[in-house]
């Protein structure tokens, strides 16, 4: 092989180009993010419980947020009856963040963290700050 | 069967004389479909002001507008910024920008089909209050291409944000002027001014259309719409389906105008004079 040390040299810098990202950042990985639930209204409730199971609410909140706005807005019916058959008042800025107050510590951490950006906040308005 | 050549030709002339006559009769006897889309529009917007009396929705929900108590012009000021409040509309300073739910203009204006220029001066000079007819057969919901905008059972016709795209094919349908574009952030006046936002409902965004909602989200919760609880004397509302609603007892006592009749829009906005 014709020029093996120009060949080798350059191989290894472009590798080292690019892979940058990966070991740049090696060993800085985010922390999983921790939503917190510390919120007065959620301090008040005896079960700290939202309108379905934890875990139904974390890996499925987006789409019964969608179903609920079509619900309310489209259809004029603005109650949720949930799977234990309670009724609750389908409101993002009157309901959901009633509860979950700390919306900085709690919708904007995991989102922040897996990249997403919804545009609920494109209009809703955190109702716990009076200004924008 | 044998068939010579003689024969076929026959027939098959015969054949396409009887088939051409057949179309024909088709045609004559049983006339097709003009245009599907528009017999179905008809049916599902029929109901309303037209058949109410026996067979219409069991809620219209309209609006009269005792248009003679503004001569008080604070009640206007007063109507327009309970609204402007409740709903977080932004004022722009360019009449382009401008965000309209509830707006005033003068009777001229207002009925360009039926000005007449020996009108009452008491009348000429009288702030007319405008906002969204939530007419019965509304054009602004039958252009919409995303259904963005449609009408609720109970005569309210309805804006989905979530929906709008932007394409303003409502406001070129409109005949009233009642739909405004967000050519900006709304949320920029919003800051500038200060305001102290209604934390009960949302702002909008750039590039969406909105009007008045008759307060949809306050007739929800019971209560009444933001213009009626500011000024409960000159905004009255009520169900017209009911003939017992204060609405249809002074529209039986008053005389009420409508805007732009002709078109057959059968707006749901009264102005009592």
């Amino acid at each position: 092989m014709y020029d093996t040390g120009k060949v080798i040299t350059g191989l290894v810098i472009f590798v080292g180009i690019f892979t940058f990202a990966f070991w740049y950042t090696a060993g800085t990985a985010a922390p999983r993010p921790e939503p917190k639930l510390d919120t007065p209204e959620i301090q008040k409730m005896a079960k700290k419980q939202c309108v379905e199971d934890t875990q139904f609410m974390i890996t499925t909140h987006m789409q019964l947020l969608n179903k609920l706005r079509d619900q309310a807005l489209r259809d004029g019916n603005r109650w949720y009856v949930n799977s234990k058959g309670e009724k609750v008042w389908i409101s993002l800025q009157n309901t959901c963040l009633k509860c979950h107050s700390n919306k900085k510590d709690f919708c904007d951490k995991c989102h922040n963290y897996a990249g997403v950006d919804p545009y609920c906040w494109d209009c809703h308005i955190d109702p716990n700050r009076s200004e924008l | 069967m044998s068939m010579d050549r003689r024969e076929f030709l026959k027939a098959a002339g015969l054949s396409a004389v009887a088939g051409l006559g057949a179309k024909g009769a088709f045609d004559l006897f049983m006339p097709g479909d003009v245009d599907a889309s528009e017999h179905e529009g008809h049916s599902e917007h029929g109901e309303g002001h037209g058949g109410m009396a026996e067979a219409g929705p069991k809620v219209r929900l309209a609006m009269a507008i005792d248009v003679l108590q503004l001569k008080d012009h604070s009640k206007v000021d007063k109507i327009r910024a309970a609204c402007d409040n409740a709903h977080n509309i932004p004022h722009w300073d360019s009449k382009d920008d401008e965000i309209k739910w509830i707006w005033e203009d003068e009777y001229e204006h207002v009925f360009p089909d039926s000005h007449n220029e020996y009108l009452a001066d008491e009348v000429r000079e009288l702030p007319f209050l405008l906002m969204c007819n939530h007419c019965d057969d509304p054009p602004c919901a039958r252009v919409c291409p995303v259904e963005a905008t449609f009408k609720r059972p109970d005569g309210i016709v309805a804006q989905d944000y979530h929906r709008c795209i932007g394409c303003r094919f409502c406001m070129a349908a409109c005949p009233y002027g009642s739909r405004s574009f967000n050519w900006f952030d709304p949320r920029i006046p919003l800051k500038a001014e200060g305001r102290k936002l209604n934390p009960r409902f949302p702002t909008r965004m750039r590039g969406v259309v909105e009007k008045c909602n008759f307060c949809v989200e306050r007739l929800a919760e019971g209560k009444k719409p933001a213009c009626v609880e500011a000024c409960p004397d000159v905004m009255i509302y009520g169900n017209l389906a009911d003939p017992n609603s204060k609405i249809r007892k002074v529209l039986r006592e008053r005389v009420s105008l409508r805007r732009k009749l002709e078109l057959g829009t059968k707006p749901s906005v009264f102005y009592l004079v």
